[in-house]
């Protein structure tokens, strides 16, 4: 990226951008209001409590998601009217717009959305889990991890196909390394933080020296891949993603409520039947399952997961299963619209979207650090 | 009704013997209350009887059967533990809080029953916290907020329930009230409580049955007027104590001995 070459945004793109961030801003302050209003659904074999609460908010999410991935359709360098880019991309495929709408943009808007949703779901597992805000993916060396192993696979250029799946391995063991670092006689939650937090030092080191050890013209693909990009999204990496979050998603929420249990602290957790041990673990692996899948794909983009669970927990508070749905879809939308920020803004050269992450993410993350030291 | 029992068990941290060849058979439907010195094992005991600590010599058995070779949703049917000082989790409400009792209960598609909903409401009413249920426990205060914990207990619908030291950090004032209630949850719906105590004339006024420990062992047990006397408190406490009958109950009340001599010549 040729830093000199970026002009300054056009008075348009940022009017766009204030009163985007102010709606967001509204959106926030209204969604607050909304009063809790749970009820029981039952019938023969099926019991359980909505809130309807949580479902308006999944309603609204999801409609300026919709909102939005139609913008990642439309707008770009080469712009293509709204109804001619939703015909194109949803059922009449070829056409003047083909190329552009299913090979560039559709598959970068539903990366972002899915990686999104992966990131946030997986930071709101380990920070609900270890009942600490600042436990995310990328903080406990979970990310890095990922990230050493496809570092190594862009340096020693080894054929690129299987960059996703040695970055899942590498966010698998990494995982695996801390869970068991932190055994003794049982997992408490500060050791594990603490021990991630050296995990992380020592595998950001080892990225470091990878880096160093290898030609640049390799090394200058690695590093623009470790700020996280969406640039050049495929089909197969949406593909990736689809069947990860198809199979997870439901393992995470059967685990909610044994979450929920392990908030109280391991003694009542096991007076109230659960199997502690085993029911953290499963946590960890399906957390870091989700780490590793949107890493392994757009490369291990900070905050995203630190962000936007604790934005939704202000919101709606303790963990529940529409709460677990609502964080993955309030972190899709805030994804694709970092994408299309780090697209616009300084158009037509265009930034990562972990640079617009981390412009983001750092701010919050020191309201987070001045905030925790009261409550929360 | 539960029947627990534990023979010949030891519980250890590790390689320290904490408590050592436990006998003892928990009496169903009446109060229990452990007292003994600091150190001496009592909480270390209602880890044991609450499978938190799984014995390193030795069986507990619930209705026969060894409590670890049982499901632990299934036990957790029949026997709750309210641990001290428990961690209350960021943002939560009572309502929040006294649902997650119900979790032994629960099924994987049957998550909400019409049981779960009376049994929370049934606890809130008891503890008297039935009219906000929507407050952050975080914002109560501590007798209010022990109230809460103790409805989430009663919510898990056990027949027994151990506590570990239900009073401590409270006031007078709510130090009765938490025992007032619990006395109430016995004589109405016939529960069976264990609670460790440190106040030996808390644990003789609302206690049947009440067991000294020292030394990771049982010194003594029975009824408070047949246990608590001058000569446990010196051999299991080590403080010389005049033991008076209680004015208000009748029941055992312990008086320490006067450490300045001089004082009881003044009076």
């Amino acid at each position: 990226m040729n830093l000199l070459s970026l002009a300054a945004p056009s008075l348009q793109t940022l009017s766009y951008l204030v009163v985007a961030f102010v709606s967001v801003a509204i959106a926030i302050s209204l969604s607050r209001r909304i009063t809790i209003s749970q009820r029981a659904v039952r019938c023969r074999i099926f019991s359980g409590l909505t809130d309807l609460r949580l479902l308006r908010l999944c309603m609204g999410t999801l409609l300026l998601t919709i909102f939005l991935g139609l913008l990642g359709l439309e707008i770009g360098e080469y712009p293509i009217p709204r109804f001619e880019a939703i015909k194109t991309a949803l059922w009449s495929r070829g056409g003047e717009f083909d190329f552009v709408v299913n090979s560039l943009r559709f598959p970068r808007v539903l990366a972002a959305l899915l990686a999104g949703f992966c990131l946030a779901i997986s930071g709101a597992l380990f920070q609900s889990l270890l009942g600490n805000p600042l436990v995310s993916p990328d903080v406990i060396g979970i990310n890095t991890g990922a990230a050493l192993c496809a570092v190594f696979v862009l340096t020693v250029g080894a054929d690129l196909s299987v960059l996703p799946w040695a970055a899942f391995v590498g966010a698998v063991l990494t995982a695996i390394l801390i869970y068991s670092l932190a055994w003794k006689q049982g997992v408490n939650g500060s050791r594990l933080v603490l021990i991630g937090i050296g995990i992380n030092a020592l595998l950001a080191s080892g990225i470091t020296y990878l880096m160093v050890k290898y030609p640049i013209e390799r090394v200058v693909a690695a590093a623009r891949w470790q700020v996280g990009s969406l640039f050049g999204s495929s089909w197969s990496d949406v593909r990736i993603l689809t069947l990860g979050v198809v199979i997870i998603t439901p393992l995470a929420l059967l685990l909610v409520p044994k979450l929920r249990l392990l908030q109280l602290g391991d003694e009542l957790a096991i007076g109230l039947g659960s199997r502690v041990e085993m029911e953290r673990m499963a946590i960890i692996v399906v957390a870091s399952a989700y780490a590793a899948i949107a890493v392994a794909v757009i490369g291990p983009l900070g905050f995203v997961a630190l962000l936007v669970p604790h934005m939704v927990r202000l919101i709606v508070g303790p963990l529940t299963g529409g709460g677990l749905l609502l964080t993955g879809l309030v972190g899709a939308l805030f994804l694709l619209g970092c994408d299309l920020v780090a697209q616009q803004l300084f158009a037509p050269t265009t930034l990562p979207v972990g640079v617009v992450t981390a412009a983001l993410g750092g701010p919050y993350f020191l309201f987070i650090l001045v905030r925790y030291n009261r409550a929360l | 009704m539960v029947n627990l029992e534990t023979s010949e068990v030891v519980l250890s941290y590790g390689s320290k013997r904490v408590v050592d060849d436990l006998d003892f058979i928990v009496p169903e439907g009446k109060i229990t209350a452990i007292i003994g010195p600091n150190g001496s094992g009592k909480s270390t005991c209602l880890r044991g009887l609450a499978r938190v600590l799984r014995p390193a010599e030795g069986v507990i058995t619930l209705n026969g059967r060894d409590i670890h070779a049982q499901p632990t949703k299934a036990v957790a049917k029949q026997i709750g533990l309210l641990p001290q000082g428990p961690t209350t989790p960021s943002g939560v409400t009572v309502l929040d809080l006294v649902r997650r009792g119900r979790y032994p209960h629960q099924r994987l598609f049957d998550q909400w029953s019409t049981e779960d909903e009376l049994a929370v409401r049934n606890a809130l009413v008891l503890t008297g916290l039935e009219d906000d249920p929507d407050q952050y426990v975080d914002h109560l205060s501590g007798g209010q907020r022990q109230r809460a914990w103790i409805a989430m207990a009663l919510a898990q619908e056990t027949d027994l329930m151990l506590l570990d030291e239900p009073t401590t950090h409270l006031d007078i004032a709510h130090q009765v009230e938490v025992l007032d209630l619990l006395r109430d949850l016995n004589r109405t719906e016939g529960r069976t409580v264990v609670m460790v105590l440190h106040d030996i004339n808390q644990g003789c006024r609302y206690a049947d049955h009440v067991v000294a420990m020292n030394n990771g062992r049982i010194a003594n047990q029975g009824a408070p007027e047949e246990v608590v006397n001058s000569r446990m408190m010196q051999e299991v406490f080590g403080l010389a104590a005049v033991v008076i009958s209680d004015p208000v109950t009748g029941t055992p009340l312990c008086v320490p001995d006067a450490t300045d001599k001089g004082a009881g010549s003044e009076a």
